[in-house]
């Protein structure tokens, strides 16, 4: 069966997705990207939707599914490069996309994914406040 | 003033949702749509197919290339002979869904379209008609 490849950098996973889906891939890549966040302890999804000509009701629960997901799991979810054109139909068909993170290319959403991280690793590192010591 | 023909595409599996995506935008395209245009009733064509598939159990689109004088547009017709829609003002309120989806279809379709239209009736089966024209 069509699978879409999910890339990992680091504690990161990414996506591409270049293919105008029907229901099932979608639904495929959701189960297989929550699979490999648990299975490869991933901290941050990165999914590039900029080849997507359209974002329909369905992929848009996609992409909000993943992000509740990958937030259970202790990871944060980023899509990046939406067309305007896209943008602009989806405000209109009434998706706003809620919980989902944005960023206007891959460039920034690796930054933002890495300073999200950066913030939560100063919190894993500070030490344990002990108030009856 | 209709185009003699239409141009049919049967709606039988989520691949042919696939197929009225690429032949709308064919179609748009040809209209000469501006590229938001496009994008609008792309995504309007999707969420009726879903429809016809899902809820009509399966279907068809017919469309037809529109020109009155000088406004040109592009309509769709998509039919089914499925159980038909017992309350149409329910079913085009947003968030109402019967099969788990968002509830966004048909009120998202209509309003991405200029023109709407639906026929239905119970047991029957539904007959939804959009239309957008060039700007």
């Amino acid at each position: 069966m069509e699978r879409i490849p999910i890339l990992q950098m680091g504690e990161f996973l990414m996506v591409t997705i270049q293919v105008d889906m029907h229901d099932k891939l979608a639904m495929s890549l959701q189960d297989d990207l929550t699979e490999r966040i648990s299975r490869k302890n991933a901290k941050g999804v990165l999914i590039d939707i900029s080849s997507l000509e359209m974002v329909d009701s369905f992929i848009g629960r996609m992409l909000s599914n993943i992000a509740a997901m990958s937030s259970v799991l202790d990871a944060r979810t980023v899509v990046v490069g939406m067309q305007p054109a896209v943008a602009i139909t989806l405000v209109e068909l009434g998706l706003s996309l809620k919980g989902v993170r944005t960023a206007l290319n891959i460039e920034r959403g690796m930054a933002l994914l890495q300073s999200i991280r950066s913030s939560q690793q100063q919190v894993e590192d500070s030490p344990i406040e002990q108030p009856y010591a | 003033m209709n185009s003699p023909t239409p141009e049919i595409v049967p709606i039988r599996s989520e691949s042919d949702v696939v197929i009225v995506r690429q032949n709308v935008r064919k179609w748009s395209i040809s209209v000469g749509f501006s590229l938001v245009d496009q994008t609008k009733i792309v995504t309007a064509a999707s969420e009726l197919a879903r429809n016809t598939l899902i809820h009509g159990g399966g279907g068809e689109l017919k469309s037809f290339l529109l020109q009155e004088g000088n406004r040109k547009g592009l309509c769709l017709i998509f039919d089914d002979q499925g159980p038909g829609i017992p309350d149409i003002e329910k079913a085009l309120q947003d968030g109402y869904t019967t099969k788990g989806g968002m509830g966004l279809g048909l009120g998202g379709s209509k309003r991405l379209s200029n023109e709407f239209e639906i026929k239905t009736e119970v047991g029957k089966g539904t007959s939804i008609k959009i239309i957008r024209w060039k700007a």
